[in-house]
């Protein structure tokens, strides 16, 4: 039962933050794109404009719904709550830090460890092309479709090469958990070192997976209108918008746990605290990492041009995924010279 | 009886109907396009127009000469200084009046920096829809102060009416000076930060290389002019090739495309940019010797007496109120007068029958001319092709349909 | 080992998710204002009338890219199981999937000299 308690506090701490983090992350964009661009950004609702993403709620909660005659309504509906629950759903297997040690028990920072954590993310990941199919069809809208079936061909298509660059990790740390992962990485040894080119394979299909610029073909305003949400108002709208930034959030704190040992940083360990103020510190690290990536997502946004179709599937299909299955072949044959088999 | 016998029936691919427009973000206007997809793949396309006809041409007719500035004002409104000067020059011609040098200069300089400001909105919309939005809010900014300096000159901002027939109604104030040289001397280093920004981005250019080509003979064909023209490889400049307003003074390049794609025509507006800025350069300096001559010709048909004459000398009063009124002789008689616009060969035919207003005017607007060939330079493209393709021709609605 | 036990957090964390959800949905039903007119409820078709539906046969090149999905990921399925055991298969495990993969590879350059994957 304790158990039981023990993980609803954890789960609602972690979908807290993690809408926290995501609704910042609108944010954050909009400061980073005004800062890129000379620009003040939101600055009117709170200091710095720090309330616009309450505001923005608010506005969302406020709005009219609005479902075309046309549109497939219990699916229009299902659309973005599938996009929504999927994104909410990764989140369960990153560790985010240590164990906290409370009156002899341990309390891992981790809502659970199951061994198959990289398989349940890629699992996950692939329900929520649904999500985005089943809304661009049932508006019964040209470019809304057009959005939908541009998004689901190109979710799948680096799904295939992100599945195939993250083996060479796997031969390496022979475990698909992420904490085990993560633990292996102890100090500096982290997995980008090792396996640079997995890590850049990756980069990308996160991009591609999470539908940003260089990727945004689905939703990109000047063909599409709104893409696969052309017809979506409201909350349902939000869902969309808001399961994109949760998404990004995941992305970069699987990047930071696969690549970039997670909790770990070199020195941290022998600094010689307390196991609970540890705990949070690795903790403290692990969201600096992140945080380094979502802006590294917003600083390519507000950089660099969009791929036209042929190019993306291109990329994915005859670019990333010979690249990465060579990756595979490299870091089989670099294992046994090194005397690791 | 003919033909009883049914023919066999031919199996047609069914494709999808998509409507690019009449409100679509990428049209930047009102105008249609309706397309036939396959998949992602253009198989026809068919442009429609007349959703902002607001029969310019007509309205003229009933007009004083001088108050057509506003109808021209409201074509190409991303440069309109040029299509208003372009429209006094005309009626000058008609008049046969003669303009002093510096008004020639002063002239040069609002219309190279009305150019600036133009291809400034061209060439940030082409990064706009390849997904780069920060190009196009970062130089907007360079625009602002196109604007800035023709608020300070004239007090109107996009649809200025800077000129009048004749010149301008007062000298630039020396703010104004001042905010043109500095603008010349900031505006090469962000011109050259968004250069850095696209022009060798490895993604823009595999977007906008071979997007949208044109031959020069299917170009001159259609009647391109304009920096579209000298993308496809023909050096058709109106300023080089029948100069107005003392052009033929000045030394400068005409850039000149290969490809006539959407990456060649970057590149030409571009490049024209940095040609206006040289232009503007040395039209100052020529400026600066001229200081205090005369702001307008002497056509005192168009340029109101002094107030306080109004006020106490008859003779005045009824000039004033001739004027006002556009109760002015103009000879009979046909004229066509064309100038380099933003967006290529602006031209303005008019007929005079010695009335207050013009007989029949027609405006020769670039853009019209352009979309037509539109539907041929996207068949069998992709749909993001066709998109930018239409942004790197700048068909602005507003000229297309007059 | 991981004990059903550890899949029970999961099953919390969907029921968590699907709450929000639902609850966000209704919410926004309940708060929204509902002014439904005939045009306003029409699909979006660039200020026009729509033409026919947009349900229509699409082309068949986004189908053979979820089919080519369809095979590739099968096959990178396999490779996991693979991959975690690597290094107690040795040389031998090394070697079958070299072999596997040289397949397809070879699959691949079929499709791509096939013009599958050709968009133009």
């Amino acid at each position: 039962m304790e158990f039981i308690i023990y993980k609803i506090i954890l789960i609602s701490a972690v979908l807290g933050l993690t809408l926290l983090v995501a609704m910042y992350s609108t944010y954050a964009e909009r400061k980073v794109a005004a800062f890129m661009q000379d620009r003040l950004g939101p600055n009117r609702a709170g200091p710095f404009g720090l309330l616009q993403p309450l505001a923005d709620g608010i506005k969302m909660f406020m709005k009219e719904e609005i479902i075309p005659d046309v549109s497939n309504k219990v699916l229009f509906v299902l659309g973005p709550c599938i996009a929504m629950v999927t994104a909410l759903m990764t989140g369960v297997v990153i560790p985010w830090g240590p164990d906290l040690i409370i009156g002899g028990t341990h309390y891992p920072l981790q809502i659970t460890d199951v061994n198959i954590g990289v398989l349940y993310v890629f699992g996950v990941v692939s329900i929520g092309v649904y999500g985005i199919m089943i809304g661009g069809w049932a508006s019964n809208n040209k470019y809304a479709l057009l959005g939908a079936i541009r998004a689901s061909s190109q979710m799948i298509s680096y799904e295939v090469a992100m599945g195939l660059s993250i083996i060479s990790i796997i031969m390496m740390t022979g475990t698909l958990s992420l904490r085990e992962i993560v633990e292996q990485q102890a100090g500096a040894h982290w997995n980008v070192f090792y396996s640079p080119l997995a890590f850049i394979i990756f980069l990308i299909c996160a991009f591609a997976e999470c539908n940003r610029t260089p990727f945004d073909l689905p939703e990109c305003e000047t063909e599409l209108i709104g893409g696969y949400h052309t017809e979506y108002s409201s909350m349902k709208l939000g869902f969309y918008l808001f399961a994109e930034y949760i998404n990004m959030f995941i992305s970069s704190a699987i990047i930071s746990c696969v690549f970039f040992g997670g909790y770990n940083f070199p020195g941290v360990d022998s600094l010689g605290l307390s196991n609970n103020i540890m705990a949070f510190l690795h903790a403290g690290i692990l969201f600096g990492k992140i945080f380094f990536f979502i802006f590294f997502f917003m600083w390519v946004r507000w950089t660099i041009p969009r791929f036209r179709y042929d190019q993306l599937m291109n990329l994915g299909w005859k670019g990333l995924l010979p690249l990465s299955m060579v990756n595979i072949f490299i870091t089989g044959i670099v294992m046994y010279l090194a005397g690791k088999l | 009886m003919s033909n009883v016998i049914a023919e066999p029936q031919k199996k047609e691919k069914e494709y999808s109907t998509l409507n690019l427009g009449p409100t679509h973000p990428a049209t930047h206007g009102i105008f249609q396009n309706v397309l036939k997809m396959d998949g992602e793949i253009i198989m026809d396309s068919e442009a429609t127009i007349g959703y902002i006809h607001r029969a310019f041409e007509k309205i003229a007719e009933h007009r004083p000469y001088y108050q057509i500035t506003t109808l021209t004002d409201r074509m190409n409104y991303c440069s309109s200084p040029i299509n208003n000067m372009g429209w006094e020059m005309t009626v000058e011609k008609l008049l046969g009046v003669e303009i002093p040098k510096r008004v020639d200069y002063m002239r040069i300089v609002i219309m190279e920096l009305a150019r600036i400001a133009d291809h400034i909105v061209c060439n940030t919309v082409i990064g706009v829809d390849t997904g780069a939005l920060s190009g196009f809010v970062y130089m907007f900014q360079w625009r602002e102060k196109i604007y800035e300096i023709f608020e300070e000159i004239c007090g109107a901002r996009l649809t200025t009416n800077i000129g009048r027939i004749g010149g301008f109604e007062r000298d630039f104030s020396d703010k104004s000076w001042k905010q043109i040289n500095d603008f010349i001397a900031e505006f090469p280093a962000i011109l050259k930060e968004y250069e850095g920004l696209l022009m060798r981005n490895r993604i823009f250019m595999d977007r906008t290389i071979g997007a949208g080509p044109i031959s020069p003979e299917l170009a001159l064909n259609y009647g391109f002019t304009g920096p579209n023209l000298r993308a496809a490889g023909v050096d058709y400049d109106v300023r080089v090739m029948n100069p107005y307003s003392s052009y033929q003074d000045f030394d400068f390049i005409v850039p000149v495309g290969t490809k006539g794609d959407t990456y060649d025509r970057f590149q030409v507006r571009h490049e024209e940019m940095k040609q206006s800025q040289s232009i503007i350069k040395q039209a100052l300096q020529k400026l600066e010797g001229m200081k205090g001559g005369p702001h307008h010709a002497d056509v005192p048909a168009f340029y109101l007496p002094p107030k306080d004459e109004v006020y106490n000398n008859m003779e005045a009063l009824i000039y004033h109120f001739k004027v006002v009124m556009g109760e002015v002789d103009v000879p009979v008689g046909e004229v066509y007068h064309s100038v380099e616009g933003g967006n290529g060969e602006l031209g303005f035919y008019v007929i005079s029958d010695g009335g207050r207003a013009p007989f029949r005017v027609h405006f020769r607007r670039p853009c019209f001319i352009y979309y037509q060939g539109y539907a041929d330079m996207v068949k069998g493209s992709m749909l993001s092709d066709a998109i930018l393709t239409l942004s790197s021709m700048n068909v602005i609605a507003g000229e297309l349909d007059a | 080992m991981s004990t059903p036990a550890d899949y029970l957090p999961i099953l919390l964390q969907f029921i968590a998710a699907l709450g929000f959800v639902v609850l966000t949905i209704g919410a926004t039903h309940l708060l929204g204002p509902k002014r439904h007119t005939n045009v306003k409820n029409e699909t979006f078709e660039c200020g026009i009338e729509s033409v026919g539906n947009a349900r229509v046969p699409f082309s068949i090149k986004y189908f053979l890219v979820a089919i080519l999905f369809v095979l590739f990921d099968v096959e990178v399925i396999f490779m996991y199981p693979w991959a975690v055991n690597f290094k107690s298969l040795g040389v031998r495990g090394l070697i079958e999937m070299f072999m596997f993969m040289s397949l397809l590879l070879l699959g691949f350059f079929y499709i791509i000299k096939k013009g599958a994957l050709k968009w133009e």
